[in-house]
């Protein structure tokens, strides 16, 4: 079985350096299926996985098929979950995936930059919520408003809008978008308050429907506050945002001898930023899961009165879950605002905040790998499967109406994770050690929904 | 200003009545499965698009072959109301039923599932249009009969009769639903498993069908209100039930969540404050603030009505379960 598993690996790091195909990428993944899901030695397995890294990696930079991307996702999930794998190879192999293979592959196709970065954005976004819907059991379904909130911080300032309502030399440098992911923090945690302070008093669903509906507000404001003084240039949104400027990181980016050209030069630099950012967000998760304030959001989901009882203020500390995960979106918001160059309403409906929680399920409640693993997969589906769906469907079906393009049913495959998440596996794909508790089965005759 | 706001108030009172009897008849869905299980049924916004969009194809492709408009709305009515409530009751049946059966404690899994199921329906309608007409957005045919206007009170208020038929249709539905659920052996058992779904089923009653049985009918009363939506407001899209599935669900809250009348006030009087808004907010702010601002008064009222009289108008204070 282990010299098996290792030919498979092997095989497939020949295939993917002779013929990258979309079918030897699929044969990758079965591979890494293999290697995963057998019964393997811990030291093949720990082979397997590094054999699996380089030949992804090799098969990204000679083909930029994104199915190699999914590969290099696979071995990152496998790195965290997998049992009885050495820690400094754990740490070593992730280093090498997020550092070296996805950038490598980013010069072969940059869309694997594009993907790389709204990955980084949205997992940094879902750590946030997981926060909120995940360690404090709030529903938050108007989540992309604080994501609309930081994005505009910055788009408005960073740009010649602000010209609009206040006098100053506009738009500011691109330096002050670092000064501004703090203020964004400051702001986004102040609309939190301001949701959070008459929503977080209600029960848990009409918390629900409260959030539901600020967050539909948000966007309606961002959508109207173009009259009678120009704030957010309405539905026509605002642009061109102001970036950082670069220099340093391309003289650094030529000391490691790496030359950059114009397209992958800030495409590489916000990739770095963002997955800076998750590093640090995860730090913050880390540390706050197990923290005084992290346990008393755990008491509150599992039982208000109990946690109540216990001395937990119930309003401020879930004030502080709402506000800490509203802080997590807002500075997002600024980055994507950056990157992008282009902020509008468009980007912050429900549907927003819905794929948002659905990352949070499909990874699983309260779960920091999940979080970031359903990030991932959510993203490639929508930006990636999805559209390369569509394309079949219109190349090689043309007798479908055109209406019906997969691109365009993001809503149906969303709601299909959700449901059959929920229905099938509620603790999600990484489960968290208590939720999965939880979750799990009660005997018959107590029932639920009311308990 | 205030000659502008006194001529046009005939008019906009009629016109809140027609959207207050929408959101009232949407509303008793909300309300009727949160009495009995304490969820909210995102989906029921869906369940209210789908009789628009079975309204919308009943008149196009029934209209050539019908004479009366009266009867064609009768049929869409019917057929509407119909395909809504099956709908609901599948909804149940696949979707909430199997949390119900596993019954985990965790109250945000239902919401969650019911937000899916509600995405879910949007595409499928989506789907299903664009497979059949290669188009989602749906416009009403316009019926002769239906279409005719009188003017009241000296002009002060142009009145359709298709108005007149979504009035008189709603209240006959509402009373109906009253008889339904205080007179009869049905509606004795859909208020005993709403009381206590376990005692309920000691004393002999089917919790399940009796909960199939509710979304079925608070189904097709959405069903019914959506084909009167899809005729009164003749533009359907797929999407088309969110924001009236909100505020109807807003009007739940505002007449007491659980309470059958206090739905159908809650209704009427969000309807009013809406309509109310949306006129006047322009002209009273010299056009700085649009109609588009009416949405967020919805919300801002149930913000209000949630922390300073969370039982709602017509509720009672329920003390949370330990």
């Amino acid at each position: 079985m282990n010299a098996l598993s290792f030919l498979l690996s092997l095989a497939y790091l020949g295939l993917a350096f002779l013929a990258p195909s979309p079918v030897s990428h699929l044969f990758g993944l079965a591979a890494l299926g293999v290697t995963a899901f057998l019964r393997l030695s811990p030291t093949w397995r720990t082979l397997n996985l590094a054999l699996l890294t380089l030949a992804f990696t090799v098969g990204l930079m000679r083909s930029g098929n994104t199915l190699g991307l999914i590969g290099l996702v696979g071995i990152l999930v496998a790195l965290t979950t997998l049992p009885r794998i050495p820690t400094g190879i754990r740490v070593l192999l992730a280093l090498a995936i997020l550092l070296l293979s996805v950038p490598m592959a980013g010069f072969a196709n940059t869309f694997i930059f594009e993907l790389g970065i709204q990955i980084g954005i949205y997992a940094a976004m879902a750590l946030g919520l997981n926060v909120v819907v995940g360690m404090a059991g709030l529903l938050d379904l108007g989540y992309a408003a604080f994501f609309a909130v930081g994005a505009y911080t910055w788009a408005i300032f960073g740009s010649e809008q602000a010209k609009n309502f206040m006098q100053g030399n506009f738009p500011l440098p691109g330096e002050y978008m670092y000064l501004f992911m703090g203020i964004a923090i400051v702001t986004t945690a102040l609309t939190g308050l301001v949701i959070g302070l008459p929503a977080l008093r209600l029960r848990g669903d009409y918390l629900a429907i409260v959030t539901l509906g600020l967050g539909e507000v948000v966007r309606i404001l961002a959508n109207n506050l173009d009259h009678p003084i120009n704030f957010t240039n309405g539905p026509q949104g605002i642009t061109p945002v102001q970036r950082p400027p670069i220099d340093w990181f391309r003289q650094l980016m030529a000391t490691l001898g790496v030359h950059l050209d114009r397209t992958t030069d800030y495409q590489l630099f916000f990739y770095f930023l963002v997955l800076l950012m998750i590093g640090l967000v995860v730090l913050v998760n880390v540390n706050l899961a197990n923290s005084r304030f992290g346990r008393a959001w755990v008491a509150i989901r599992e039982d208000e009165v109990a946690a109540r009882s216990m001395g937990i203020p119930l309003l401020p500390t879930k004030l502080l879950a709402f506000m800490t995960g509203a802080a997590f979106s807002g500075v997002m918001g600024v980055i994507f605002a950056a990157q992008r160059t282009f902020v509008s309403p468009e980007s912050f409906t429900l549907l927003a905040s819905i794929t948002i929680l659905g990352m949070v399920i499909l990874g699983g409640m309260g779960s920091i790998p999940g979080a970031i693993l359903g990030a991932a997969a959510l993203t490639i589906l929508n930006l990636d499967v999805l559209k390369t769906f569509s394309e079949f469907v219109r190349t090689s079906l043309p007798q479908i109406p055109n209406q019906v393009d997969p691109a365009k049913y993001e809503r149906l495959v969303f709601g299909l994770i959700l449901v059959l998440m929920m229905i099938f596996r509620p603790e999600g794909l990484i489960p968290e050690k208590r939720h999965k508790a939880e979750m799990a089965a009660f005997p018959e005759g107590k029932q639920g929904g009311e308990a | 200003m205030l000659e502008q706001i006194l001529a046009l108030l005939p008019q906009v009172i009629f016109d809140g009545l027609i959207l207050g009897f929408v959101y009232a008849m949407v509303a008793l869905g909300y309300t009727m499965v949160y009495g009995v299980l304490e969820l909210i049924n995102f989906a029921h916004s869906e369940i209210f698009m789908i009789g628009a969009v079975v309204g919308v194809e009943v008149f196009r492709y029934l209209a050539p072959q019908v004479e009366s408009g009266f009867l064609l709305l009768l049929l869409a009515l019917i057929l509407g109301g119909a395909v809504a409530g099956i709908t609901a009751i599948l909804v149940e049946r696949f979707a909430y039923r199997p949390l119900r059966k596993r019954g985990t404690t965790n109250r945000l899994v239902p919401l969650i599932t019911a937000i899916g199921v509600s995405f879910i329906l949007q595409d499928l309608v989506r789907l299903i249009e664009g497979l059949w007409h290669n188009e989602f957005f749906l416009r009403m045919r316009t019926v002769e009969d239906l279409e005719g206007s009188v003017e009241l009170f000296g002009g002060a208020i142009f009145a359709q009769t298709k108005s007149f038929i979504l009035m008189g249709v709603s209240i006959l539905m509402l009373l109906g639903l009253t008889y339904l659920v205080n007179r009869t052996k049905l509606g004795v058992a859909i208020r005993a498993v709403a009381q206590d779904l376990h005692t309920a089923s000691l004393m002999g009653i089917d919790p399940d069908r009796i909960i199939s049985r509710t979304f079925l009918i608070g189904g097709s009363l959405g069903g019914v209100a959506g084909v009167l939506f899809a005729l009164q407001y003749t533009t359907i899209t797929p999407y088309v039930g969110f924001l009236p599935g909100i505020k109807a669900f807003t009007a739940a809250v505002l007449g007491g969540i659980g309470n059958i009348p206090g739905a159908m006030l809650g209704g009427l009087v969000l309807g009013q404050l809406e309509n109310f808004f949306g006129t006047y907010l322009p002209i009273l702010t010299n056009g700085n603030f649009g109609t588009e601002y009416k949405d967020v008064v919805a919300f801002l009222i149930l913000i209000l009505i949630l922390l300073l009289r969370p039982q709602g108008l017509l509720g009672q204070v329920v003390k949370e379960k330990v």
